[in-house]
């Protein structure tokens, strides 16, 4: 057998075991979770080990209970669930509405400083959220915006809008200028030509970039906490986990079930939009 | 009557310029004015708060100068587990970074040809990237419970452990391997698996897409002169991947070292995995020391920029020339 054919072999079974290895390293946590969310705390505790559900135990208590109000004895995630919705919802609009003129901007218009923006932008994620935590904490409780959702999602437009800029810069400039210009002979104001020309072109980006703002919003920790921990009322779906897996009171498997209702919004949108999120994530990343 | 259309074509010129000039300031006014107050403003804050001793309560009626000290850097510097910390931190990176990227590469190239189902292993593959950071850690830290965690349960079945591992609370685990001794930062390296485990498919994503661009035809002409796939992949794609593995390392490189959910979710910064961006949390909450805070987050932003310099100093331009 020569090198080539020894290492040929050797790598085609290598990449079956790896294959598997992925499947088996990126799918269990997540049916981990599922299967522990639809069985009573007291069969998790009686066989830790075990890998599937009985129809015996199978329940889907866990999931009322996790998201019954509070006043009725649940965890009340359906209210967090809202304010997920809205912080996350309020944000991509937002974000949408300054990263679409400045992405356009960014790549159509010769302005002062404009070839720097995208990188004075980009600079924002050099310095950690942690050094901007400190001042936000202390401005927020200032003007009494700690506490509020309004705040929050004043915090992740800021930090979403230069990376959403970036990545629809790079589509905007696939659109031939020749576009707007006949749109401009036909008597188009710039504003216009945007409106009518651009967006409907650039809808496939647009798209991307809002599912992703989507996402950092929806999953996002660090801030909330800083701003929402004291205020139960305002607690966003992965902050009020994160406090009720503190406790004990709490059984694991209710919150399993919380787990899930956190992760499937995300996953849903994730897997309807994968190839349009994917590539626009990694546009340009070919060309370098 | 030749100078006066002369100028009136150069104010039109100009004015069709300004247009535009006027135009994309606009475009990009709402974008800089939400940066300029959540980003901007606050870093130079907390530039200002690390020289102040200021605590959250004398913080609502302090003017925003005075008070000028260098306390904060003295506590910083001079407190039990800083350098310890940072070192955590730098450990917890630089593994985490290598790791994910690593991993990302391996999968890549295994993903590279067409097979059934690929589609779907790729998307799923991003799953660890895409789900929320709160849902996972808690999943984690169910599975490697040492009470009624599945990991320490089939571990006792399968590998015959004696007593379950406290995966999440051991700061250094007794190996003894072939008659020698090991320590093992075990909850240090959990957190870094985790870490590896959530960011490869980042790196996957990214090193797919260059791996798919590159042309068919190079690998092709070294396969006919007798290449092996090793050095195909040494010669060939090593060096068509090398600059994205680069820009891959640093940007995870930057985001890990900033990182603060993930550490804090699965131990609370406990058992040999305080890193610096907890330490800033456990600051600001637990002792209400914005100015020790300010400053802890100022000394671990002073010290990235200062690895990235050395990176781009020496690093940076080899990579170019290797690519």
């Amino acid at each position: 057998m020569t090198r080539t054919q020894f290492e040929e072999r050797l790598f085609g079974i290598l990449r079956w075991v790896t294959i598997a290895f992925l499947a088996v390293i990126t799918i269990a946590p997540f049916y981990y979770m599922l299967l522990l969310s639809v069985k009573p705390i007291d069969a998790l505790l009686l066989d830790p080990g075990s890998l599937w559900v009985s129809a015996k135990d199978f329940t889907l208590d866990t999931y009322r209970s996790v998201l019954r109000p509070t006043s009725e004895g649940g965890q009340g995630f359906l209210r967090m669930l809202v304010n997920s919705a809205l912080v996350a919802l309020g944000t991509v609009v937002l974000t949408l509405a300054a990263a679409v003129p400045g992405a356009y901007a960014v790549s159509r218009l010769r302005f002062f400083g404009g070839r720097h923006v995208s990188a004075l932008f980009l600079a924002v994620y050099l310095f950690p959220a942690t050094l901007l935590a400190v001042p936000l904490f202390v401005m927020f409780a200032r003007i009494g915006l700690s506490g509020s959702l309004v705040g929050l999602a004043v915090v992740y437009i800021a930090q979403t809008v230069p990376v959403s800029i970036y990545m629809m810069k790079n589509y905007f400039v696939t659109i031939p200028y020749s576009i707007e210009e006949a749109a401009a002979l036909d008597g188009c104001t710039r504003l216009q030509a945007m409106r009518r020309v651009i967006l409907p072109l650039a809808l496939p980006s647009l798209m991307a970039t809002g599912l992703y703002v989507f996402m950092i919003a929806w999953n996002e920790f660090l801030f909330a906490l800083l701003f929402l921990a004291a205020d139960p009322d305002a607690w966003t779906v992965s902050l009020g986990l994160q406090q009720l897996a503190n406790g004990i009171e709490v059984p694991k498997t209710v919150l399993m079930a919380g787990s899930v209702v956190l992760t499937i919004p995300v996953v849903l949108l994730f897997f309807a939009a994968e190839r349009l999120l994917t590539e626009g994530l990694t546009s340009g990343a070919d060309k370098s | 009557m030749s100078t006066e259309t002369g100028g009136a074509r150069k104010r039109r010129t100009l004015t069709t310029g300004q247009r535009e000039n006027r135009a994309g300031l606009a475009f990009v006014s709402p974008t800089f004015l939400v940066v300029l107050v959540v980003v901007i403003v606050p870093i130079l804050w907390t530039v200002l708060l690390a020289f102040q001793n200021a605590r959250l309560v004398d913080i609502q009626g302090m003017g925003l100068f005075g008070n000028w000290s260098l306390d904060n850097f003295g506590k910083v510097f001079g407190s039990a587990g800083f350098w310890s910390s940072l070192g955590t931190t730098l450990v917890y990176t630089v593994g985490s970074t290598a790791g994910s990227v690593l991993l990302g590469l391996v999968a890549a190239l295994a993903l590279r040809r067409p097979f059934r189902g690929r589609g779907l292993l790729r998307g799923s593959m991003l799953l660890p990237y895409v789900a929320p950071v709160v849902a996972v850690a808690f999943a984690w830290e169910v599975a490697l419970s040492p009470q009624y965690g599945i990991v320490n349960e089939w571990g006792a079945k399968l590998l015959g452990w004696d007593d379950p591992i406290a995966f999440l609370s051991t700061r250094s685990y007794e190996v003894d391997l072939l008659g020698l001794h090991f320590d093992i930062p075990l909850a240090l390296l959990t957190v870094i698996v985790f870490e590896i485990w959530r960011y490869f498919p980042f790196a996957f994503l990214f090193l797919l897409a260059r791996l798919q661009a590159v042309p068919d035809g190079l690998e092709e002409a070294a396969r006919v002169d007798g290449a092996t796939p090793t050095q195909r992949f040494r010669h060939i794609l090593l060096p068509q991947l090398m600059p994205v593995v680069a820009l891959l390392c640093v940007l995870r490189f930057i985001m890990t070292f900033n990182k603060f959910d993930d550490v804090y979710l699965l131990t609370g910064g406990g058992s040999g995995t305080d890193v610096v961006a907890v330490r800033v949390y456990d600051f600001l909450t637990a002792r209400y020391d914005v100015g020790a805070a300010a400053a802890q987050a100022l000394v671990l932003a002073a010290v990235l920029t200062l690895l990235l310099g050395i990176y781009f100093k020496f690093f940076a331009k080899k990579v170019q020339e290797e690519a």
